[in-house]
C-alpha cells in the first residue's frame, strides 16, 4: 500500500500509476508536472506527442479517461480516482453501434 | 534613358494556387520565362480549402471527364516521381448508393465510364460493401469501386510545383497585387503591380473564384463565380475510413447549378487519422461566415454513410470557393476575345485533380503545338458566343 496522499491532495491513475494533482488542474497539467510528456505517438512514424497548442484545439493531447476515448488532456479537469490510459492508436473502434464518446 | 525598361516575361501568371502553380511549372519545363504574381502567399485561396480529390468516379461523361483522365496520366507518369512529396494516395473511391433506384442509376454511369476505360468494380449489395468499409452503413444497397480515384496533399503539391519551376527559372511575386492588365492595340501586353510593371506576351489567369475579378481588369467578362463548400475534419482515430467513400448523389450534386444548400456526403481518413467530411455546395457569393445548417447537415449525412461518426468529436472546419462556370466546365487557353489574355480556372471541385493536365494543354496551345486533347470545349468566350442561325 502507497501511504495515502497528504492532506487535501489528490489523485488518479495514468496507465496504472498514480499521479497527484492540485484542485483545479487539467489531466494535462498534472500528468506535465508529474513528469509525463507524452502518451500518444502519431500513427505513421510513431512520434511522440503530448500537450502541443495547450487550448483544446489541436487534439494531440487525447487519452482516454473513465472508458470516454479522445478526451483532451489539456481542457479536462482532473478528478479524484480517474482512470485514465493512454490511447492505443492501433486499437480499432467498435464496429457495431456508437462510439463512447 | 530616364527609367529602366520594364521586366519582361514570356508569360505573366496570375495567382499561386494549384493551377497558377502547374501552369508555371510547365511553362518554365519548356523554356519559357515566367513570372508569377500572387496577391497573398502560395495555395492561399481555393487551393488550401479543399480535399486534394484527384476522381476519375465523379465525372459525368464528357470533356471534363477527358481531362480528368489526361490529368491522371500526367499525375501518375511524368510527375511520379515527386509523388511522395505532395502524399500522392491512391486509395480509391467507393459510391455508395443508399436505394435501389440509385443503384440503378449509378449502374447506367459505370457502363459509360467503362465505356471510356475508367475502371470500375460493381459491389453488389450490403455485404460486399462492408467488406470494402467494414464501418459502412449496413442499410445501403450498393455502388460501384473506382481504383484509381486518388488524392494529393494540394498545399504541398502547390508549393512543389512552384518549386520545381523555379528551378527552371520561374520568378514567384508573393504579397503582390495585378492592378491593371495592360492592353496594347487589342492584346494584353503585361501587367501593372503593387511592384511595378511586368511586360509579357501572355497573361494568364490562375485567380480561381477571383478570375472574373481579374479578366474585368483587361474589360473582359468571364463568369467564374464561387461556390462554398465546407469540410469538417475529426478528431485524429485509428484507421476506420479506408477509401474516398461518397454518396451516389455526390455526383448529381457537382453537376448541379442549384442556388440553395446541397449536401451530399464525402468521407474519407487521412494519413494522419483524421477523418474529413464533405461536401457541402451553396452559391453565396464569397461570404466567409460560418454556417451552422451546412456543417450540421454535412455531418448528418456523414453519420448516415458511418454510424461510427455519432461518437467522434469534430476538431475543425473549415470552408472554401469552389470557382464554377454555368456550364460546369472549366476556361483553358487564350480569350478569343482578346489574343495575349489566357485563362486557367474555373474547374470547381476538381481542380487540383485537373490541374496538371489543364496546364500541359494551355501550355501546349501558347507554344502552338497541337494539343494533346481538344481545348475547344473549354474555350474562354464560349459565354458570349451566339447560336448559329
Amino acid at each position: 500500500m502507497t501511504a495515502p496522499p497528504p492532506d487535501g491532495a489528490r489523485e488518479f491513475s495514468f496507465d496504472g500509476r498514480a499521479i497527484a494533482f492540485r484542485e483545479g488542474q487539467t489531466i494535462g497539467a498534472a500528468l506535465t508536472a508529474a513528469g509525463v510528456t507524452s502518451w500518444r505517438t502519431t500513427r505513421i512514424t510513431g512520434e511522440p506527442r503530448g500537450l502541443f497548442c495547450g487550448i483544446g484545439v489541436c487534439y494531440d493531447c487525447i487519452l482516454t479517461v473513465d472508458g470516454r476515448r479522445a478526451q483532451r488532456a489539456c481542457v479536462t479537469p482532473a478528478l479524484d480516482g480517474q482512470i485514465v490510459r493512454s490511447d492505443d492508436p492501433a486499437e480499432a473502434l467498435p464496429l457495431t453501434g456508437e462510439v463512447d464518446g | 534613358m530616364s527609367a529602366a525598361a520594364a521586366p519582361r516575361s514570356d508569360v505573366v501568371i496570375v495567382g499561386a494556387g494549384i493551377l497558377g502553380a502547374a501552369v508555371a511549372y510547365f511553362a518554365a519545363a519548356a523554356g519559357l520565362s515566367v513570372t508569377v504574381v500572387e496577391r497573398g502567399s502560395i495555395a492561399s485561396g481555393t487551393t488550401s480549402r479543399c480535399e486534394g480529390n484527384l476522381l476519375v468516379s465523379d465525372k459525368e461523361v464528357g470533356p471534363e471527364l477527358e481531362l480528368s483522365l489526361y490529368s491522371q496520366t500526367i499525375w501518375r507518369g511524368e510527375l511520379a516521381e515527386h509523388a511522395p512529396q505532395w502524399e500522392f494516395e491512391a486509395k480509391g473511391g467507393l459510391v455508395v448508393s443508399s436505394t435501389e433506384r440509385g443503384k440503378r442509376a449509378l449502374d447506367v454511369l459505370v457502363a459509360h465510364q467503362r465505356g471510356l476505360g475508367i475502371r470500375v468494380d460493381d459491389v453488389v449489395d450490403s455485404a460486399a460493401l462492408r467488406e470494402i468499409e467494414p464501418y459502412l452503413n449496413p442499410a445501403m444497397a450498393g455502388g460501384a469501386f473506382y481504383p484509381d480515384d486518388a488524392q494529393v496533399q494540394p498545399v504541398l503539391a502547390a508549393h512543389h510545383l512552384l518549386r520545381l519551376a523555379r528551378g527552371h527559372g520561374a520568378r514567384l511575386l508573393t504579397h503582390t497585387v495585378v492592378r491593371a492588365i495592360r492592353v496594347s492595340a487589342g492584346r494584353a501586353t503585361g501587367v501593372d503591380t503593387t511592384a511595378g510593371r511586368i511586360d509579357a506576351g501572355a497573361v494568364i489567369v490562375c485567380a480561381g473564384p477571383w478570375s472574373g475579378e481579374v479578366a474585368a481588369l483587361a474589360g473582359v467578362a468571364l463568369p467564374v463565380l464561387p461556390r462554398r463548400g465546407f469540410v469538417l475534419v475529426s478528431e485524429p482515430l485509428p484507421p476506420t475510413v479506408r477509401h474516398k467513400v461518397y454518396s451516389a448523389e455526390y455526383v448529381e450534386n457537382v453537376a448541379s447549378s442549384d442556388a440553395g444548400l446541397q449536401v451530399s456526403s464525402v468521407v474519407e481518413g487521412t494519413p494522419s487519422g483524421t477523418i474529413l467530411m464533405g461536401a457541402s455546395r451553396e452559391r453565396v457569393g464569397f461570404d466567409t461566415a460560418f454556417s451552422p445548417e451546412a456543417v450540421g447537415r454535412v455531418a448528418r449525412a456523414g453519420m448516415e454513410l458511418f454510424p461510427v461518426l455519432a461518437g467522434v468529436q469534430i476538431m475543425r472546419t473549415y470552408s472554401g470557393f469552389r470557382p464554377y462556370c454555368p456550364d460546369h466546365l472549366p476556361v483553358i487557353g487564350e480569350d478569343g476575345r482578346m489574343p495575349g489574355l489566357w485563362h486557367a480556372a474555373g474547374h470547381e471541385g476538381a481542380g487540383i485533380g485537373l490541374s496538371v493536365g489543364t496546364a500541359k494543354l494551355l501550355v501546349q496551345s501558347l507554344r502552338g503545338e497541337p494539343t494533346d486533347l481538344s481545348l475547344e470545349p473549354f474555350r474562354p468566350h464560349r459565354f458570349d458566343e451566339r447560336p448559329a442561325a
